[in-house]
Parts: structure tokens; C-alpha cells; sequence
């Protein structure tokens, strides 16, 4: 790789991480796992002028239980989420989301925060936060903010965080017995990245018969990873049967421009949608029912 | 001569050093005030080159030099081509742009800097005034009447037609019951070596020496054209291929950089290197395939396929790479396949386009000949209502037909074509798959299984058939402390001839393979060979090795009766024992009999000291492996993905050195034409930008994209060279592709579909099953 030259800075806390970025602002680029940001330098579509290194701040990386919510480091490889036994049994979405992006050695590298912050159309997390209603927190020198999954992702690239504010945790409520989550995704031959991810969490009523509450996140489809409020409307409250979850999934794409491009036209990316949307559905009622 | 290693599996002698990381390939090699190039690629398909200013670039901090395609005019000549085709039209490629580009990564310039950060950087400094030209990607487009002809004095952008035609095909197309006609794609498709090029070159003023490091297959061939394009004294030009990390055909040829790079470490005097990045890779590197074949096939009610004929618009891109006209013919020899097809007849036109060169990627010619006869077989099969196999076997020649001559010119040389498939139907329990077929369609799922008899035609050779020679060299040296080497003219990049020739030096010394060491790839070092490709590395150059080792046994041999007092002829060697037949206790260890010949004293009269031997060796005949593949697809119909559910591959490749390496080439070759069958696509834009231009966009088949393939082999050697053997480096890619093709066919077939163009992508197949969707049921 020889990219155009750059600074490169390394800091050790995340304090003097956040002044840099300060100091800096557009002309710097965080690098976490590399994933994203070193194509692009690569092929010299990005030239930062300084490449801040925050893989070196001690203590970003980490999964534990906090006030009874699970709370993940940024830093966190999608390895180490992946392999996590807290989020086996509290939250198992994000494993089996996280065992799905790219290859092992992306996974090795990767962090969660780094996908998140970057926000690519085709990550697989974003459907996963979303239905988890996951809340997302950043930092900058004067302090933290606390940012809910739905409202997080703007556009393509483009989050809620602002500049000077570096994604620090996340922070995701444990599941409630008789909830059951999946996450379905279509992968791009090439990338491995989604052309339609969906996460659905669903939570059943007693006996397991009908549908509480649903949070559908789909990913892929459009410029930007949404819960599929009309999917959820048409589950809620629903007694459980094929009919419903294959009506409910047609809304999968409801409101959205779908992407298209050379592996997925806007055509297929809304069908696809639709398919992955009962499978998921389908799953997450199975995963809910072993439970109860 | 006792086999004890040869037919043996044993583990490649190669695979230590490049799992542990401890191989050298260009890039790994770093010669003291070593410079680097850069190459600034043209942005454009098409386009006329106003100036070019180098000003800022030459002032760079680094940069030694820059140079553009005006400053290098008549001291560097154009890329050869070694196919004559009668009548052919020019299509040289200068090694740097001069007037025009005429694709997107042609090189305009290039510059050398003290660091390669430093020579990327000043690439940004040069500016190319540009005035763009209307590109003209689609070959269909390229030829059609009032296109702009790309090289300036052609009428057209015709490069050559070929034709081809044996047998009477009036009379078949006269006598016929049917006429079925189709067209189908063969699509253009990136090779995509791990390792892609690069070049070291080294200049020493005093003695007059250039040294070049290529990642080639063909070291002599480069040497001998780095020569002839520079005018440089070929015996002063020493080309060593290191370590190279896969060819696949694209690294059978000679490239600007390689002429360029030589070049500008004469201008410096100082050592050059260029690494060739991926996108460059995709850019710049031979493509593969990429023929549009319209078919006419005269057939019999019984299946009895009277007569072919075939229309190839074989797209060649821009320019003529080293055997660019030559692949699409290869389509030609090969097209009734292992079937007597009494009548045949193929016209091919080659046409430029604004695209990068299409060459030989691995099988060359024959993968797009095995794909077009054997979807032929599928559509009469389709068209009759009869069973894939039944149609196959009735137009198979039988074992007593062989040699077979073809309408096309060929001579096969041995086959048992019903025995293969026969083996093959039985691996897979063809008739149980049929009926799971069947079941699973009144369930809607949609199974579909795929046949591809094969034939195809390697260890490339005789010369009077080829370019360039079609022989291949070998010397086998003993050394006096008694290890053996051997110095090989084929150029191995992945194939394991270290081993195998080690197995048969073994076997023929009756010594171990551990006292072997192969040498191959150094010009300085082996005599001139032709290289590896065409699978003939074992066929030719293995023959080569053992024709020389045989030599050096006669000698050994001889020394030893001498010695023992034996005749020379019942000597036995064993054991690292030469010994009289039928008294062993007369017998020389192999060392003592070695050292005789170096030290000397005790040699027969007249006898030369040394132990070595030289061996040119040309084949009389190419020779033809063949086989069965069965493959079971099961389809996805809400989303189109093809999945892998069985694999069952039954080759032939005559007698076998090493049944692991060929189990590996197999499977290799299958995985291979797996990408081209469902993923892969070169796809440029209509602006001539190749919009599948990085890895992350263009889909190479995966561990996870397979399934198991249940690989076994039925032996019919070749009696084309001593050791029988038949070559088995590009089967698989020769083989699967119809396989997979027919197997998604037949999936397809409650659709009302018999054919679907590659690659098989899930959106491609989900549209024909959605819009055919109640068609029958």
C-alpha cells in the first residue's frame, strides 16, 4: 500500500485522542481496525492529512454488564464480540451479527465502533444496533452524549457524531425471556458486505403465541441501515402464523430508495428484502419459543 | 526400472518454504541503491495523447528520471506477438503510449525514484492533456458498418478472420432431421494470480551485464525478447523467475514493464524495481475468455450429431499480447470435443476494442471449446427429450477408434471416453440423483445435475504446431558427492515439478528424492527451455528430464561393470547400489561409481570424464487427457443463489507421478472455473472503465462457495512420450465450467430454460425463475 504521505499520531488516553481530533478536525482521520479508512488511503481516495491511531487507548476494549445494561467498547474486535460467553447468553444477536462480517482476519482487526462511526451502507452491525435499540455514546473534550441507535444513522457515511467527538461504547439492555432475535444477511460475493442485511428481535406473548413487540433493522438496502417501522406495525400485537410474517415482510423496503448498483439492482435489493425480513422474523420467533 | 516413488503421493518438496513464508518472489529481492518505477496509466478508453509534461515530476524530490512515450520512441520495441495468423492486421502495443491511448491503464509514462512513496507521489505531478475519443467496448459495436477503426491506417476494427472446416458440412446440414441454433457468452474474465508481476533489473556498466527478475513463466522466451526489443546482446541478458506466486497464463507473455524496467537500469546505471499493484493487476494484466459464439448444429432424431458450425466474435481488446489471435483458434481445433462429429466448420473474427488484451488464461482456447460443445449436447438433449448422458454416449469414438482424427485436423491420441463416464455415473449414483431430482421438484425445490465429458488437448508441443517451439530441455547433472540435479527448461509457478522430477530421478538412480534438487527458472543456470504452459511442463519437459536421466544411468551404468566387472547392460541400480543382476554381490555403492567419473583413474577406455547429460526433447504429437465431471447444483428460487451440493470429477491424464499433485491441480482447476461459472465478470462501462476493478467488486470463489469434490481417475496412457503421461494443469478449468452450466440448466429446465450465459449470479437467475415462474409446471 502506498499511500499519500500523512501525519501519523498515536495517543495513549482517550483525552489526548480527543484533543487531537479537536486540534485537527477534518483534516484528520481516526484509524481503529484499518477496514475502512486504509483502502480508501490506498487508493488515495482519502488523504488525510493526519491519521490519528486510537488502536493504543488503553481500556476501550471491553464487554461487561453496567446498571444492568451490557456495555462494549469501542474498540471491541468483532472477534471478541463474536466470542464473547456474556453476549452468548445476554445479548446473542451481536455474536451471531458479528460472525458474519467479512473473514476471519477482518474480524480479527475490525472494531465495532470503527463500522459503526463509518457507517458503510453494506455493514452488518447497524441492523443489529437498531433492532437491539441499542444507544450509542460519544465523547468530545467536554464531556459525553448519549445517542439512540434509530437516530444515529443519517446517511450514507454520515452519523449523528459530530466533529471532535470520538464513538467510545455502546451500550445494549439484556434480553427479556420470551425475546428471540436472528440476523439474515445476503452477502456481496466479493466484499462479503450486505446487499440486505435484516436483524429482527421479537418479543412473544405468554405461551408464546403471538407477537408483543417487534424491532426489525435492515441494512444494505438503502443508503443508510432503518428500522422497518411498518414490518414491526404489521407483527405487533399479531397472532403467530406464516400469513402474518410473509404479509408483515412485503413491507420490508416501505419508504426507502433502495441502492443500486453493479451486484444489486433497486428491483432485486426490495424482494431480497422482503425474504430476508421473513427469515429473520421466522428465526427470531424460533429463538424466542426455545427460550420460553 | 522398480517404481518406488513415482505413482507415489508424497508431499511437495516446495510446500515448507512457502508456508512458512521463506520463498523469495521479486518483490522479497533488494539489491543495493535499488530505484523504483512508477507507470502514470491512462484514465481513458480512448484517447488522443496532446502532450505530455514532465516537468514537475522530473523535479520531484526522488525522482531520477522520467520518461514519456516520445522520449523512448525507437529504443524500445513494441510487445511481441508470436501468432501468425494469415493476413492478420497489426495490433503492436508500444511499451509506453505515444499519440493514443487505447485502454483504461495503458501506460503514458513512467518514472524512477529513490523510493517507491516517492515515485507514486510524483506520478500525481505529470500532466497529460488528454483529448478524449469515443470508446468502443462492445465487439459487436467495434465491427458493426461506420465504427471508427482504433489503429490508425485499418479500414475496420477486424483484426484477422480465421477459418476452419472439415468433413462435408452441406451434406450434413442437407441429411439433417433438426437444425438447433444458439448463442452463447463466454465471458471476459480476470486471472488473478496471488503474486502479481513485477521486475528487478540490474545493469553492471563494466562487464556489460543485465540481470532481470521477472515473475514469467517463460524465462529463455522474455530473455530472448528483452534482447530483441532492447538490441541488446542476448548473451549478456541473465532472466532469473524466482519464486512466482501463480501464472495462470497471464505471466506466459512479455509486458512493457519487463522491456522498460531493463531499460531504465541501463539508462541509470543503478538497480530498478517495479511491483505491480493489484489494480494494476486488473488493469493491465492479460484477460481470459471472452468469445461470442452463434452455433448451428445438423442433427439426427436419434441424437446422432451430423455437423457444427460456429460463428466465434473472439473480443482481443486493444493490442496483440504475446499468443493474442492465437487462443480463439485453439476454440477452433477443439470444437466437436470428444465426440465424431463427422463435419465441422468455425469462422472466427477477431476484434479490437478499447479493453485490455485478452491471452491464454488457464486451458486457453479449450475451456470455451469444452463450453460450447457440451452446452451443444445439452440443447439436443434438451431438444429431443433425451437423457444427457444417453446423447453423450452415442457420439463418443470407442477405444478401438483411437487414434482418432478429427474433422477439425487433430489426431487424438488415446481415449476410453465411455469408461471415464461410466466411472463418473457410478461415483455419483446417477440414477438415485435423478430420482432425489424428481422428488424434490414436487416439493418446488430445484435440483439440478450437470455433465461435461471432456477431451482436451496439452503437453503443447510438436514445434511444427506451436509459435515458438514446442520442445522443452532438461539436464541432469550427478555432482561428485552423488546428489543429482536437475536443471529443467520448464518454468515451475506452482505445479510441484520439484518434486515430481525428484520422484523420477529417484526412481531411475535408485536413490532417494531427497538427493534430487530440481533447478529451473535461471537462464544462467539451465539450458534453454521453452516454459511452463499448456500442461506440458511433465509431458514435455518431464520427458526431457527422463531422457537425460537415462543417459546418465547408461553411463553410470557402464562405469560400474567396468569397475565390478559386469556387463553394462544387466546392471541394476537400488538401493543407492549398482549392482550386476544376476550376481549382486558385484556391486558399487552409487557414490563410489559417481566419483569414478570425476576422479577418473578407473573409467572405461575411451570414455569422457563428467557425469551429465542434455536432453532436446520434441514430442511427435500433443497429447488429449479427458474425463466426466457430474456436478449437482441445488437453486435458491427466492433468491437465486446456486449452490454446490455435489462435485464428482473422473479424469484421465494417462499414467500418474504423483497422484496428490494431481488430485491438487484438479481440484485447483474446478475451483477456478467455479469463479468464471458464478461470479466472475470482467464488466467494463460504456466509457471503457472497468468497473470491476478491485477485489472488492470482482468475486473469486471461496472455501465456503465449495463443496467436496469426489475426485478418481482412470488411466489410459499416452503413447506420445516414454512416461505416458498426459498433463493435468488446466482439466479442471477445461471441465467444470460446462458442468456447472448444465447443472443450472437442468435446475432451470421446469422454467422452460435450457440455457443461461455465465456467471450464474443469484439476480441473474432469480429474474429468469420469476419471469418463467408458471410457465410449466
Amino acid at each position: 500500500m502506498i499511500p499519500a504521505s500523512f501525519e501519523y499520531q498515536a495517543p495513549k488516553t482517550l483525552d489526548e485522542a480527543l484533543r487531537l481530533v479537536e486540534r485537527h478536525g477534518d483534516e484528520a482521520k481516526l484509524l481503529a481496525g484499518g477496514h475502512s479508512l486504509l483502502p480508501l488511503m490506498k487508493l488515495r481516495l482519502a488523504t488525510p492529512r493526519y491519521v490519528i491511531d486510537i488502536g493504543h487507548l488503553r481500556g476501550m476494549s471491553y464487554i461487561r454488564e453496567e446498571n444492568g445494561q451490557i456495555a462494549i467498547g469501542a474498540l471491541t474486535t468483532h472477534t471478541e464480540i463474536e466470542q464473547s460467553a456474556l453476549l452468548a447468553s445476554k445479548c446473542p444477536l451481536l455474536p451471531e451479527t458479528a460472525a458474519q462480517i467479512g473473514d476471519v482476519q477482518v474480524r480479527n482487526r475490525g472494531t465495532i465502533g470503527g463500522s459503526l462511526a463509518h457507517a458503510d451502507p453494506g455493514a452488518d452491525y447497524p441492523a443489529a444496533i437498531l433492532a437491539l435499540d441499542a444507544e450509542i455514546i460519544a465523547a468530545n473534550t467536554s464531556g459525553t452524549r448519549t445517542i439512540p441507535a434509530r437516530d444515529f444513522f443519517v446517511d450514507m457515511l454520515t452519523t449523528q457524531l459530530h466533529p471532535g467527538e470520538i464513538l467510545t461504547q455502546i451500550r445494549i439492555a439484556p434480553r427479556r425471556a420470551q425475546s428471540g432475535a436472528a440476523y439474515e444477511k445476503l452477502h456481496q460475493p466479493a466484499s462479503g458486505f450486505a446487499i440486505v442485511g435484516v436483524a429482527a428481535n421479537v418479543l412473544l406473548g405468554e405461551g408464546g403465541k403471538t407477537i408483543e413487540q417487534a424491532a426489525i433493522g435492515i441494512t444494505g438496502l438503502s443508503a443508510r441501515a432503518f428500522r422497518a417501522e411498518a414490518v414491526e406495525r404489521a407483527l405487533s400485537g399479531k397472532h403467530i402464523s406464516e400469513k402474518v410474517i410473509e404479509d408483515a415482510s412485503r413491507n420490508g423496503a416501505e419508504g426507502v430508495e433502495p441502492l443500486s448498483d453493479l451486484h444489486a439492482s433497486g428491483e432485486y435489493r426490495r424482494e431480497m428484502a422482503r425474504v430476508f425480513t421473513r427469515r429473520a422474523v421466522a428465526r427470531a420467533i424460533v429463538a424466542a419459543r426455545g427460550d420460553a | 526400472m522398480t517404481t518406488r516413488f513415482i505413482g507415489k503421493p508424497l508431499k511437495r518438496k516446495e510446500d515448507p518454504r512457502l508456508i512458512q513464508g521463506l520463498s523469495h518472489y521479486v518483490d522479497d529481492l533488494n539489491l543495493a541503491g535499488m530505484h523504483y518505477a512508477a507507470f502514470l496509466r491512462s484514465p481513458y478508453a480512448h484517447a488522443n495523447i496532446r502532450s505530455v509534461d514532465l516537468s514537475k515530476a522530473r523535479r520531484a524530490s526522488g525522482v531520477v528520471l522520467a520518461l514519456s512515450g516520445t522520449d523512448i520512441d525507437g529504443a524500445i520495441q513494441p510487445v511481441p506477438c508470436a501468432a501468425q495468423i494469415p493476413d492478420m492486421k497489426s495490433g503492436a502495443r508500444p511499451v509506453l503510449a505515444r499519440d493514443r491511448v487505447r485502454f483504461v491503464g495503458e501506460s503514458v509514462a513512467v518514472l524512477v525514484a529513490s523510493d517507491r512513496y516517492a515515485a507514486r507521489d510524483a506520478l500525481d505531478l505529470i500532466e497529460v492533456d488528454y483529448e478524449p475519443l469515443t470508446p468502443i467496448v462492445n465487439p459487436e459495436k467495434a465491427i458493426a458498418k461506420g465504427a471508427a477503426p482504433l489503429h490508425a491506417g485499418q479500414k475496420d476494427n477486424v483484426a484477422f478472420k480465421w477459418e476452419l472446416e472439415g468433413g462435408d458440412l452441406k451434406a450434413a446440414f442437407k441429411a439433417a432431421d433438426k437444425v438447433i441454433k444458439q448463442r452463447i457468452v463466454n465471458q471476459r474474465v480476470i486471472p488473478v494470480p496471488i503474486e502479481t508481476r513485477g521486475v528487478l533489473a540490474d545493469y553492471q556498466p563494466g562487464e556489460g551485464q543485465l540481470t532481470v527478475w521477472s515473475s514469467t513463466q517463460i524465462p529463455h522466451l522474455l530473455r530472448t525478447q528483452i534482447a530483441s526489443m532492447l538490441n541488446f546482446p542476448e548473451t549478456l541478458v541473465h532472466v532469473v523467475a524466482p519464486e512466482v506466486g501463480g501464472g495462470f497464463g497471464t505471466k506466459l507473455n512479455v509486458y512493457p514493464e519487463e522491456a522498460i524496467v531493463a531499460y531504465l537500469a541501463i539508462q541509470l546505471g543503478k538497480p530498478v524495481k517495479w511491483s505491480e499493484s493489484r489494480r494494476e493487476n486488473f488493469q493491465a494484466t492479460i484477460h481470459g475468455r471472452d468469445q461470442i459464439d452463434d452455433l448451428e448444429v445438423a442433427i439426427k432424431r436419434d441424437g446422432t450429431i451430423l455437423g457444427l458450425r460456429c460463428r466465434v466474435i473472439a473480443d482481443l481488446g486493444a493490442y496483440y499480447q504475446l499468443l493474442t489471435p492465437l487462443i480463439p483458434t485453439l476454440t477452433g481445433l477443439m470444437m466437436t470435443g470428444c465426440y465424431k462429429i463427422p463435419a465441422a466448420r468455425m469462422e472466427i473474427t477477431g476484434v479490437f476494442t478499447n479493453k485490455m488484451a485478452t491471452d491464454a488464461y488457464r486451458g486457453a482456447g479449450r475451456p470455451e471449446a469444452t463450453y460450447l460443445i457440451e452446452r451443444v449436447m445439452d440443447l439436443v438433449a434438451a431438444e429431443l427429450k433425451k437423457g444427457p448422458v444417453e446423447v453423450r454416449r452415442k457420439n463418443f469414438p470407442q477405444p478401438k477408434d483411437f487414434p482418432y482424427a478429427t474433422p477439425t485436423g487433430l489426431i487424438y491420441d488415446s481415449g476410453d471416453y465411455q469408461k471415464a463416464l461410466d466411472m463418473a455415473l457410478k461415483v455419483a449414483d446417477y440414477k438415485k440423483l435423478r430420482q432425489e431430482q424428481a422428488k424434490l421438484r414436487k416439493e418446488e425445490r430445484y435440483m439440478g445435475i450437470g455433465i461435461s465429458t471432456y477431451v482436451e488437448i496439452c503437453g503443447m508441443g510438436p514445434s511444427s504446431a506451436m509459435p515458438a517451439g514446442g520442445w522443452e530441455s532438461a539436464t541432469v547433472r550427478v555432482e561428485p558427492t552423488g546428489r543429482v540435479s536437475v536443471m529443467t527448461g520448464s518454468s515451475p509457478h506452482g505445479q510441484g515439478q520439484e518434486t515430481t522430477f525428484a520422484q523420477m530421478g529417484a526412481d531411475v538412480l535408485g536413490i532417494d528424492p531427497s538427493q534430487v534438487q530440481v533447478v529451473h527458472g535461471d537462464t544462467s543456470v539451465v539450458p534453454y527451455g521453452i516454459g511452463t504452459f499448456g500442461s506440458r511442463a511433465t509431458a514435455v519437459g518431464g520427458t526431457a528430464v527422463y531422457k537425460s536421466l537415462q543417459k546418465v544411468k547408461e553411463k553410470l551404468a557402464r562405469i560400474a561393470a567396468h569397475i565390478v566387472g559386469s556387463d553394462p547392460e544387466r546392471m541394476v541400480f537400488a538401493n543407492r547400489k549398482i549392482f550386476a543382476k544376476q550376481s549382486p554381490k558385484k556391486s558399487v555403492a552409487f557414490g563410489q561409481a559417481v566419483s569414478a567419473a570425476y576422479v577418473a583413474k578407473t573409467l572405461p577406455a575411451e570414455m569422457e570424464p563428467g557425469l551429465e547429460a542434455t536432453t532436446f526433447f520434441e514430442p511427435t504429437n500433443f497429447t488429449y487427457p479427458f474425463g466426466t465431471h457430474i456436478c449437482v447444483v441445488e437453486i435458491d428460487a427466492e433468491t437465486g443463489d446456486v449452490k454446490l451440493v455435489r462435485y464428482v470429477a473422473v479424469d484421465d491424464c494417462g499414467n500418474v507421478i504423483n497422484p496428490l499433485l494431481v488430485e491438487g491441480q484438479v481440484q485447483g482447476g474446478i475451483v477456478q472455473s467455479v469463479g468464471q461459472a458464478l461470479f466472475e465478470e470482467a464488466v467494463y462501462d460504456e466509457q471503457g472503465q472497468l468497473i470491476t476493478g478491485e477485489l472488492m467488486d470482482y468475486a473469486l470463489p471461496r472455501a465456503s462457495d465449495m463443496c467436496w469434490i469426489e475426485a478418481a481417475r482412470t488411466v489410459t496412457p499416452t503413447p506420445v512420450n516414454p512416461l505416458g503421461v498426459k498433463g493435468v494443469g488446466e482439466a479442471g478449468t477445461i471441465a467444470a465450467t460446462p458442468a456447472l452450466a448444465g447443472a443450472v440448466a437442468d435446475a432451470l429446465a421446469p422454467f422452460g430454460v435450457h440455457h443461461v450465459d455465465m456467471p450464474f449470479k443469484r439476480e441473474k437467475i432469480w429474474q429468469v425463475m420469476s419471469k418463467n415462474r408458471r410457465r410449466v409446471q
